[in-house]
């Protein structure tokens, strides 16, 4: 194992950085930014998933909002509609014939806009591989920016993907995608 | 597994349903009255089968439906097994349900290839969605049937998947193209090629070697 020299580090301890912030805002009475940090912040605490719940997947997907996990504490909402949602959780297995649909979907939603595969069955197939009629994961029709792993993941792990996700957001730091 | 139910039946009377006397008292009556579509029958694990002449397949349901020691007024599900060996390649089987008599049975109709049997919505319409799905996954055709089309696989796909001679990984899969900006079809090409598993246990009686295996031996 050498010296890691990516990104994928903690970061600045966050709170050093609120109390920073705090003691800034009770000092002048206001912040100083890059518009890319505010939208960008912005966009992370406003994840409005499309479901696109497709199977078992669904389950855990329900899971994750309800109580326990409770999801909408990071400012995530469920939408009905594409033209109001930001991610799109493809939760289960996409056969041949919901493929067309799916991508229809993904095109009606407004950019910029991010998609969150769920489960072995999106991410490449998963037990159906082999299938004649399963589409041999959903990156094959849509871009996938987030995989999570399992059958089915756990409302954990899902949360955990959207937690990275809302990471890879922040971390791209430009405003148009 | 016989015994075992036949003395569950004897121990509780009351919520026991057909003893095999009773059911082979009840082939005996609809094969005794429906000669001309009964080829045979006979009792298994405590169900009844009939063995039905495909031609008069309706003729027999409608009797089971309508005759008051039977009044099988539900149908269940159809289905089908294919035996590629058989000249009768598929067999098109039927479950009934009579709540009057609290007892079911099941119909086995033998048909060829090229060969149609009649449909039964006529008398149960929710037949109607379950030859569609027989029709669907075997290409079994159903004569009389009002809308006979697929019902499960994707729009435009070509062959019976259930059949024995249908390919695993069928013939088309999908991609979106973004030149087109359209999903296309494309012939099938395995990123992983196929892979035929075996369903031995490694602990039990598995005998071929394993990658690693020869470590153990050598320690």
């Amino acid at each position: 194992m050498g010296v890691s020299t990516s990104l994928n580090d903690a970061g600045a301890d966050k709170e050093v950085a609120t109390r920073a912030l705090a003691k800034e805002v009770s000092d002048k009475g206001f912040l100083v930014t890059s518009t890319a940090d505010v939208i960008n912040w912005a966009r992370t605490g406003s994840l409005h998933w499309m479901t696109f719940g497709l199977a078992c997947c669904a389950i855990e997907m329900i899971h994750v909002s309800m109580p326990r996990y409770d999801l909408e504490r990071f400012g995530t909402a469920p939408r009905a509609s594409p033209r109001q949602s930001d991610l799109m959780i493809v939760a289960g297995t996409l056969t041949n014939k919901m493929a067309p649909a799916l991508r229809k979907v993904y095109d009606q939603m407004p950019e910029p806009r991010y998609v969150l595969s769920m489960g072995s069955c999106a991410n490449g197939g998963g037990y159906y591989h082999y299938s004649y009629s399963v589409v041999r994961g959903v990156d094959r029709i849509v871009p996938v920016d987030v995989y999570v792993p399992g059958c089915p993941p756990t409302a954990e792990a899902l949360l955990y993907g959207i937690l990275q996700m809302q990471r890879k957001i922040r971390r791209l730091g430009t405003i148009t995608r | 597994m016989q015994e075992r139910r036949a003395s569950k039946r004897t121990d509780d009377k009351d919520t026991a349903d057909m003893s095999d006397e009773a059911l082979k008292v009840l082939g005996d009556h609809i094969a005794s009255r429906r000669t001309d579509c009964v080829v045979s029958w006979h009792v298994t694990l405590g169900e009844l089968t009939i063995e039905a002449a495909p031609a008069s397949i309706a003729g027999l349901i409608e009797f089971l439906k309508a005759d008051g020691s039977c009044r099988y007024t539900q149908l269940i599900d159809i289905t089908a097994v294919d035996h590629p060996e058989r000249e009768k390649r598929f067999t098109i089987v039927y479950h009934l349900l009579s709540m009057h008599q609290n007892q079911r049975v099941r119909i086995h109709a033998a048909v060829r290839e090229d060969e149609s049997i009649a449909s039964i919505t006529e008398l149960f319409p929710n037949a109607n969605w379950y030859e569609r799905e027989v029709f669907d996954m075997f290409g079994v055709l159903f004569s009389g049937h009002p809308d006979l089309r697929r019902i499960l696989t994707d729009y435009g796909f070509r062959g019976h998947p259930l059949r024995k001679d249908f390919p695993t990984s069928g013939y088309v899969e999908l991609r979106y193209d973004e030149v087109q900006k359209r999903v296309v079809y494309e012939p099938v090409k395995l990123v992983h090629d196929y892979r035929q598993y075996d369903y031995l246990s490694p602990w039990e009686g598995a005998k071929y070697i394993l990658p690693g295996d020869e470590k153990g031996e050598e320690a």
